[in-house]
Parts: structure tokens; C-alpha cells; sequence
């Protein structure tokens, strides 16, 4: 597919951030901070990074991408309306009944999202999945790179740390593992719920390589990707160093955005701090009284 | 005589172990994740046949639900084994999530499970496995009889393109189905036809209410004995005619009263075709040491146990 070039990528992601306020005030539900902090990572990836196909998205030579923190889908939605595997006015049905937009991910052949592989929600399962997936791709000798994006609070889960073990086992190194490091989760800052580092540490001891980077920084996090790509022998995590809310300058590090949508005046406010692009904003539609894509109940 | 021979004794795990490596040889996506009792649960006979296709995960039933639903993604055929309590109660959220809900095609097999699992006692004997898995969505499960049907159910299981949980023992139990029988998921066999009173049995229990046939046949009791293997989907057809035809009902399974084979043979009963039922399993209790006879015996799932199930339900009989 048509790759952007940096200077689109950040317009881009500038729009992806205005298209999720817009989502979440429409929906009047689901997360804010994270998805936000996230668009630099997301446009990266579906706009440069993969090897993808909107048009195809099961195609077999296609990368894998999960989504173990489920929540912060937002970002992954407007991100996949953007790069053509939904329709853009589909961002408005985040979150109600009979759409796809489901509030966590639902899996492609029960909801019908191109591009979503598993369902994802309950924290901390993507990594298995992710390495099983890898495994499987090894064993076919396929070229296909796996990715999957963890938040930091989600690594409080054991089942993270037992897949850690086994990708560092089998030096599973077709994948390559983001951690979104914006130190907030639902309660507090991430010390004070369960203090995570020395994190690069944990997981160089559990057999992985470890590269570092601004993940709100475009072009700092491709050069960093472009140099995990290259890595071999054990698996690749990327500590990307992002903030909660970025874009908003009132949600901006600040852990109460997690699980929070705008109301009407904040959202207002958002979008005036984040400038319109040459790509537009979505033409919101009322979900209830029209309903063109969807599952029939 | 019992109308059913034992030709031999061997253990369910083992025809689950070989019936892996024949799979392995007929169709080069079959992979098998081994949780550190591979010794125990016989894969690792598919291990030392097919070792790139073997993937240890540790003791971590979680990230080994977890990693063969990342398999199934990737289009493998992935074989997630350990024991019962582990295979089902660790790992309940991944299951659900990743496998269940994403309704992807992993066969979750399970060795050691009931009461018979015996010396280990109450930990390590899982009675609520077929409670927890028949309650998911788009979730097969099933278990099988003896030796021979664990090697078919394993052999359909790879046709079969849902989540599926298979449940099967550790102890050497007798073999005596009809190797020519044929096997479909779904559908319950009818072992033994009567009129009078319907034995509805699954797993190691199928053996023992063969045994309890023999005696209440002796007391002129025409007894219909139905190996109910899938537990969902249940046959609801059969349960339906044998309530219509014989117009009693007993169940008999190594599990707990409450949800498993009873539970799903009441609701059939109660929603579609009333008929007495009386229920041969552990009663709301946990387990303890002992052998699997032993405790057969003391849990009240034997064959003595069958009988007199048999003979209270006849007198409730209209």
C-alpha cells in the first residue's frame, strides 16, 4: 500500500487525534488518555511501518498486528477508518448497539472489524497470542512480522511475564512487542499502583532485546522500529515514552483521562487545540435511525 | 455377562497421545504445546515424533491458551494439553476471551480429570471442568469412553472448526467400544436399547453403568444405556425419545451433580420432555486421596450407585 511521508504522518496523526475526540463524544463513553497518546505510534505503523492491505486485510503476506490492551482501541479504530478498512463515518457508531465499534475489540468474524485478528479487552493476553502466532508463522518460514501493543499498566498481568518467558525460550525474534509507557492506568500513576521498573531490565533478563524511544516523536519511533526490524535472535520490545492525553493540553499526563471521554465543552476545547487537517473530519451520521454496516441481529 | 467385553485396559491419555502423533503424520499444521506434564498427559509421544512441532510453554496454563490461539490465528492446528484443574480453572479468562469468544479453532485436551484421578487428591481432581467449559459460547465438549473413542474423538476433533474442550483420565480403564463404531460429535450412541429406564453416561462412568445394566437386567429391567460423549452440543433428540420412550432418566459421570451432565440432561427435561431424573455424580463436595476405585466407591459414581439411582427412579416412575 501507499505509504505517507513524515511530514503526512504527522498531519495525520494530528487528525486521528481529532477523529477520536470526535468518536468519544459522540459515543459519550470510553477512554481518552491513552488513545490520544497513541496516534503517533498507530499512524506510524498502519501508514509506514506494515505490510498491510485495507483492501486485503487477511491477505496471507499481511503483518499481524494485536491490540493486548483492548481499551485504548479508539485510537485503532479511527486508525483503520483512516487507512480504508472501514468506512469513516462507521466512527461514529463507537460503542453502540448493533455496530461494530465494540467497546473492546471484538474478533473480525463475530463483529466483522477488518483488520481486528482476536478479541482483546481483558488485560495482559496479547503477548501469548502474539508469540503463538510468530511461532506459527517460523514454522511456515513466512517473512511476516507479528506486532502487538501493550500499555505499561497492563503489564501488572502475570500471563505478560510467562509469555515474556516464552518468547525469550524460543527466540521468537519475528516479533516485535511496543510498550506504550505513558506511566498512568486507571487508579494512578503507574508507581504508585505497582512500580515497574528498572522495566528495560525485566525484560533484557527475560531474553529480550530492548530499545527505547520517544513514542510521541515520529521519526524517532520509525528509525527506532527500522533498527528492531534489524535485530535477531531473541525478541524485540520497544519502550515507547508517550503521553497520556497528548495533543489536549488539559488531559496531557494526567492519569484521570484514562477511562474518560470528553463532555461537549472539553471536547470542544480539544478540538480547538488540535488544528484541522487537509484530510478532514469524519461526517458523523445518527447510528440509531440509519444503519448501513453492521451485524444484523 | 455384561453385553460389553473389556478387551483390554488402557488409558484414555494414551489414545489421545497416539492418536496426536498419527495426526501429526496426516497433516503438517498439527502442533502441540506441552505445560510440563507432558510425560503425564502423553504428548509427549508427539514431542519426540514431531519436535518442531513440539512448543514447550512451562508450567503457564494461561499463556498456553494464550499462545494456541496466537497458533490458530496463524492457521495451525494447535493442541493445548495439561491437566484438568489446570487446563480449565487457571486458565478460565483466556479461554473465554482468546479462544471462546474469538471462536477460534483450539483443542483444549485435558487429562486427569474426575474424582479417579485418585493419590493426588482434591486439588488436582477437576469436577467442575465440563460446568465452566459447557456454559461458553461457540465451545465444544465432549469426553470420551474408553481408549478407542478418545483416539476418534481426537481424530474428528481437527474436522471440527470450533473451540473444543476434551475430557479424559489418567487411570488403565477397560476398552470395549466397537472399533468399527463410527464417531460424530453431536451425536450420542445408544450402547445398549431398553424400554423400561434410559442411562445417560459419559466418560469412565459409561463403563460402570455397562456393569450396572448386567444387574438390573438379571432383575428383569429393560435398560437403554446411551454414551453421551458430547456434552455440548448435547443430543437433545435422544434425551427428548428416551424420556418419551422408557420415562426415566438417570445420569451417571465423574463430575459434580450441579451443571455437568445432569445439568445438561435436566434442562433438556425440564424444557422440552418431563420425565424423573436421578443423578450419579460427586454431590457438592470436594474429593480426597485414595485410588480411583476407592473413591468411586466413597463419592458414590459406581456401578452399586447406578443401580440403586436405577431403582429409585423406576419407582418414581408414572
Amino acid at each position: 500500500m501507499e505509504t505517507l511521508n513524515v511530514t503526512e504522518l504527522h498531519e495525520m496523526a494530528r487528525q486521528i487525534r481529532r477523529d477520536i475526540i470526535k468518536m468519544l463524544m459522540i459515543s459519550k463513553s470510553g477512554h481518552s488518555g491513552g488513545p490520544l497518546g497513541l496516534a503517533d505510534i498507530f499512524t506510524s505503523l498502519y501508514f509506514n511501518i506494515m505490510n498491510i492491505d485495507s483492501k486485503r486485510p487477511n491477505m496471507p503476506e499481511r503483518d499481524y498486528f494485536f491490540l493486548s490492551a483492548g481499551h485504548l482501541c479508539p485510537v485503532w479504530y479511527a486508525t483503520l477508518a483512516r487507512r480504508g478498512y472501514i468506512p469513516l463515518t462507521e466512527l461514529s457508531t463507537l460503542r453502540k448497539i448493533n455496530g461494530r465499534l465494540q467497546g473492546h475489540p471484538a474478533p473480525a468474524y463475530t463483529h466483522g472489524v477488518p483488520g481486528v485478528e482476536i478479541a482483546s479487552g481483558a488485560l495482559g493476553q496479547g503477548l501469548s497470542i502474539a508469540v503463538g502466532c510468530a511461532l506459527g508463522l517460523r514454522l511456515d518460514k513466512k517473512p511476516n512480522r507479528v506486532y502487538v501493543l501493550h500499555g505499561d499498566g497492563e503489564l501488572n498481568e502475570g500471563q505478560i511475564w510467562e509469555a515474556m518467558m516464552t518468547a525469550g525460550h524460543h527466540h521468537v525474534d519475528n516479533l516485535i512487542a511496543i510498550v506504550d509507557r505513558n506511566h498512568c492506568q486507571i487508579d494512578n500513576r503507574t508507581d504508585k499502583v505497582m512500580e515497574l521498573e528498572p522495566l528495560a531490565d525485566k525484560w533484557k533478563a527475560f531474553g529480550w532485546h530492548v530499545l527505547e524511544c520517544n513514542g510521541n516523536d515520529i521519526e524517532q519511533f520509525f528509525k527506532t522500529m527500522k533498527q528492531a526490524q534489524q535485530l535477531k535472535g531473541k525478541p524485540t520490545v520497544i519502550i515507547a515514552q508517550t503521553y497520556m492525553g497528548k495533543g489536549v493540553s488539559f488531559m496531557e499526563d494526567d492519569y484521570k483521562w484514562h477511562g474518560v471521554p470528553p463532555n461537549d465543552e472539553q471536547g470542544k476545547q480539544a478540538l480547538s487545540e488540535i488544528l484541522p487537517t487537509k484530510y478532514g473530519d469524519f461526517i458523523e451520521f445518527e447510528w440509531e435511525k440509519s444503519r448501513p454496516v453492521g451485524i444484523e441481529v | 455377562m455384561p453385553k460389553y467385553q473389556a478387551k483390554e485396559l488402557k488409558a484414555t491419555r494414551l489414545g489421545f497421545g497416539e492418536a496426536l502423533v498419527e495426526l501429526g503424520k496426516e497433516n503438517p499444521n498439527v502442533v502441540v504445546l506441552g505445560g510440563d506434564v507432558t510425560g503425564s498427559v502423553r504428548t509427549d509421544l508427539f514431542m519426540k515424533a514431531f519436535p518442531d512441532r513440539f512448543f514447550s510453554v512451562g508450567v503457564a496454563e494461561q499463556d498456553m491458551m494464550g499462545t494456541a490461539a496466537g497458533f490458530a490465528v496463524a492457521g495451525k492446528i494447535p493442541f493445548a494439553s495439561t491437566y484438568g484443574e489446570f487446563a480449565v480453572g487457571r486458565p478460565f479468562d483466556q479461554i473465554r476471551q482468546s479462544i471462546a469468544y474469538s471462536r477460534l479453532p483450539v483443542k483444549i485436551c485435558a487429562s486427569h480429570c474426575g474424582i479417579t484421578v485418585g493419590p493426588d487428591g482434591a486439588t488436582h481432581q477437576s469436577l467442575e471442568d465440563l460446568a465452566i467449559m459447557r456454559v461458553l459460547p461457540h465451545m465444544t465438549v465432549a469426553t470420551p469412553c474408553d481408549y478407542l473413542e478418545t483416539k476418534k474423538m481426537i481424530h474428528a476433533s481437527i474436522k471440527w472448526n470450533h473451540p473444543i474442550y476434551i475430557r479424559f483420565f489418567r487411570d488403565n480403564t477397560p476398552v470395549f467400544t466397537d472399533p468399527a463404531a463410527t464417531f460424530e460429535f453431536g451425536k450420542a450412541d445408544t450402547l445398549i436399547d431398553g424400554k423400561d429406564v434410559t442411562i445417560i453416561s459419559c466418560g469412565l462412568q459409561v463403563w460402570e453403568a455397562i456393569l450396572a445394566e448386567e444387574v438390573l437386567a438379571a432383575e428383569g429391567i429393560s435398560v437403554r444405556l446411551i454414551n453421551m460423549h458430547t456434552i455440548k452440543p448435547l443430543d437433545n433428540e435422544i434425551v427428548i425419545k428416551a424420556a418419551k420412550e422408557t420415562g426415566a432418566i438417570v445420569t451417571a459421570e465423574d463430575h459434580q451433580k450441579h451443571a455437568g451432565l445432569a445439568g445438561a440432561v435436566a434442562e433438556v427435561l425440564a424444557w422440552h420432555q418431563p420425565a424423573p431424573l436421578e443423578s450419579v455424580a460427586v454431590n457438592d463436595t470436594y474429593g480426597e486421596s485414595g485410588r480411583g476405585d476407592e473413591l468411586m466407591r466413597k463419592y458414590g459414581i459406581a456401578k452399586d450407585d447406578i443401580v440403586k439411582a436405577v431403582r429409585a427412579v423406576l419407582k418414581r416412575k408414572k
